[in-house]
């Protein structure tokens, strides 16, 4: 095992005299459990590209995804509703959060007393460990009547000359799921963006303020630019959840495969629809169809968490430079 | 160092006119007003929830509630007992895959992580931290539902597992780099060979930390829906075998919250305000954990 040995030598550990046969198998069986990891993603590509096969043979990969029709009783599968409702959501999530999470972070990292953080820190912690269900619930019971009752009737009265807010309000719909979807991301959002902000050196800002900044204008002309890539990493992240979130989605969004332009209009999205049909899907075209749009999401979020990782390690990485 | 500085004060800090004190000031307190607004903004939903779930399902808690089956529909009484042993027996079976796999990984990634291997692995397992919870349900039923043709406990638990593994690798990792480096070299310095103080120097230190990781972990599967939808599937009888289908108090939830019957959503706060209890207790004993291990 020569690789391991030299990447022992340069690690935490000296390196010993001559290779018991304990560290041997220390090291292999240790190997072993890391390397399952890499396993698992393996297993995970693998077993929604078997399970979706027949449905690709069937349908054609590229007619799969830009159908707009679903209908499992003719065997008709095509993804764009639910891809397009995914979109959605996750907009308004996005558009929603991100101001409010950035907001957050600065205010905890740079503006607040130490106490205030901590006890802010906390709740924060604890609006993320709630269950996906809950917040469902939530949204079916209380929300979803006051938005069918007072908020879109008042912004369709208001703005109802834009396409977006048009319709009868139904509270169920793209609306509330966004919203929801935007209270689930927030956390991601903000814990992100509050450690790539602890990362940058307090030199920096210190400077700034000592030349006669105000804190504002130092956050402006400092700590923004240098943390920018690792807050941008942090929207993706939050954003790669929002389109993978299951539960409040299918609670709220109405699951019907359709598109309409009104976010007070019923939808469906790409975890919904798998929620809802996989345990009763009729059949390996059926089944297959799912299994596709499950294989669709693990790609993208796939994709997007790998870049946002990217992001947030490079600006890490100029903020250590620096 | 001084170019950036100075290309960033070029492009932006140092403005052309500097606006008076006073202007300066209200751009700057209001600034600080929206970041503090930002805060209660993102506050206001989760007191409304913590607030309706513990105001809600006080009334539906009773003995009978912990202890019962469901009832059908319009007989009053019953409870989610099932749901809670289900959920919870299901989270043991996963913790028995999820845990030497999670905190193994973990082991690599601090011990021996150092390598193209660690840092591939440490990658893969922050990214598979954002894959959905829905396609591991999918990846479950795929290996046990198929082969095994019936929806079972198993399954579900396997989900879970998969779920928990990502998350404990890197906050074990995190966990064990925090354990001073003298430790180990005392140790070694001894004679002890590498593994044994990996083992029962730098492991037995870290593990009140390794401790808490776990806890959260197991906390955060207890609260899974998604992945148990096609894999426990459901039962509206108490089951402990694990080839068979399992309820859970989340998707009795769920089940409870998209019916019509307002008798149902009362129970479905109830079981809402139970899984909030059994995640918190979780939780805090992490916490305690970790304000122990520390204070000794």
């Amino acid at each position: 095992m020569p690789a391991a040995a030299a990447t022992h030598a340069s690690t935490t550990t000296p390196p010993p005299r001559h290779a018991h046969l304990g560290d041997r198998a220390f090291a292999v069986v240790v190997t072993l459990l890391g390397g399952s990891v890499l396993f698992v993603v393996g297993v995970i590509v693998l077993v929604c590209t078997r399970l979706s096969l027949p449905a690709f043979h069937k349908l054609g990969f590229f007619h799969f995804l830009a159908g707009s029709d679903w209908n499992p009783v003719e065997d008709s599968f095509g993804a764009l509703p639910f891809i397009y409702g995914t979109l959605v959501t996750s907009a308004i999530a996005i558009v929603l959060a991100m101001p409010v999470a950035i907001g957050l972070a600065l205010f905890l990292t740079e503006m607040s007393p130490a106490r205030v953080r901590r006890v802010v820190s906390f709740f924060v912690e604890i609006l993320a460990a709630i269950p996906s269900v809950v917040f469902g619930l939530w949204g079916l019971l209380v929300l979803v009547p006051i938005l069918r009752d007072v908020v879109e009737p008042a912004l369709g009265r208001w703005l109802g000359f834009l396409p977006l807010f048009s319709g009868a309000p139904l509270g169920i719909g793209f609306l509330p799921a966004g919203i929801v979807l935007a209270i689930m991301i927030l956390p991601t959002i903000a814990s992100v963006t509050i450690e790539v902000l602890r990362t940058m050196p307090s030199a920096l800002r210190e400077g700034a303020l000592a030349l006669g900044a105000t804190r504002w204008e130092a956050i402006r002309a400092v700590v923004l630019p240098y943390a920018g890539r690792g807050i941008m990493g942090a929207v993706i992240l939050g954003l790669a959840r929002a389109l993978g979130e299951t539960m409040a989605v299918t609670m709220l969004i109405g699951n019907q495969p359709e598109i309409h332009g009104s976010l007070f209009a019923a939808g469906y999205s790409l975890p919904s629809v798998i929620a809802n049909e996989f345990a009763e899907a009729s059949g390996a075209i059926h089944t297959g169809a799912l299994a596709g749009l499950a294989l669709v999401l693990f790609g993208v979020t796939l994709m997007l968490s790998a870049s946002a990782r990217l992001l947030v390690r490079l600006s890490a990485r100029r903020l250590v430079a620096a | 160092m001084s170019e950036m500085t100075l290309s960033v004060a070029q492009s932006y800090a140092i403005p052309r006119r500097v606006g008076s004190h006073r202007a300066r000031q209200v751009v700057n307190y209001t600034m600080t007003g929206l970041c503090a607004l930002a805060v209660v903004i993102a506050l206001v939903p989760l007191a409304s929830v913590l607030w309706l779930v513990v105001s809600k399902g006080a009334h539906s808690l009773s003995l009978a509630f912990f202890t019962k089956l469901p009832m059908p529909v319009g007989e009053v009484g019953g409870g989610v007992g099932n749901g809670i042993v289900g959920t919870l027996y299901m989270v043991a079976l996963a913790s028995c895959f999820g845990l030497p796999l999670g905190v193994g990984a973990g082991i690599f990634l601090a011990e021996r992580g150092d390598g193209t291997l660690g840092h591939a692995v440490r990658f893969t397992a922050e990214v598979l931290a954002g894959v959905p919870s829905i396609v591991v349900g999918v990846v479950a039923y795929g290996l046990i539902v198929v082969p095994m043709h019936r929806f079972s406990a198993l399954a579900g638990a396997v989900a879970l597992a998969i779920l928990m593994i990502p998350t404990l690798a890197r906050a074990t990792e995190e966990m064990i780099r925090l354990v001073p480096r003298s430790l180990r070299e005392a140790s070694l310095a001894l004679g002890v060979p590498a593994w044994r103080t990996s083992l029962s120097v730098v492991l037995r230190t870290a593990l009140g930390g390794l401790l808490n990781a776990a806890l959260l972990s197991i906390a955060r599967a207890a609260g899974e829906t998604a992945p148990l939808l096609f894999t426990a599937l459901n039962n509206q009888y108490w089951n402990l075998h694990p080839l068979q289908p399992t309820a859970s108090l989340t998707v009795q939830i769920y089940n409870y919250a998209i019916s019509p019957y307002e008798d149902w959503h009362q129970k479905a706060w109830g079981a809402a305000l139970c899984l909030l209890i059994v995640i918190g207790g979780l939780s805090l004993v992490a916490k305690l954990v970790t304000r122990r291990r520390e204070a000794a």
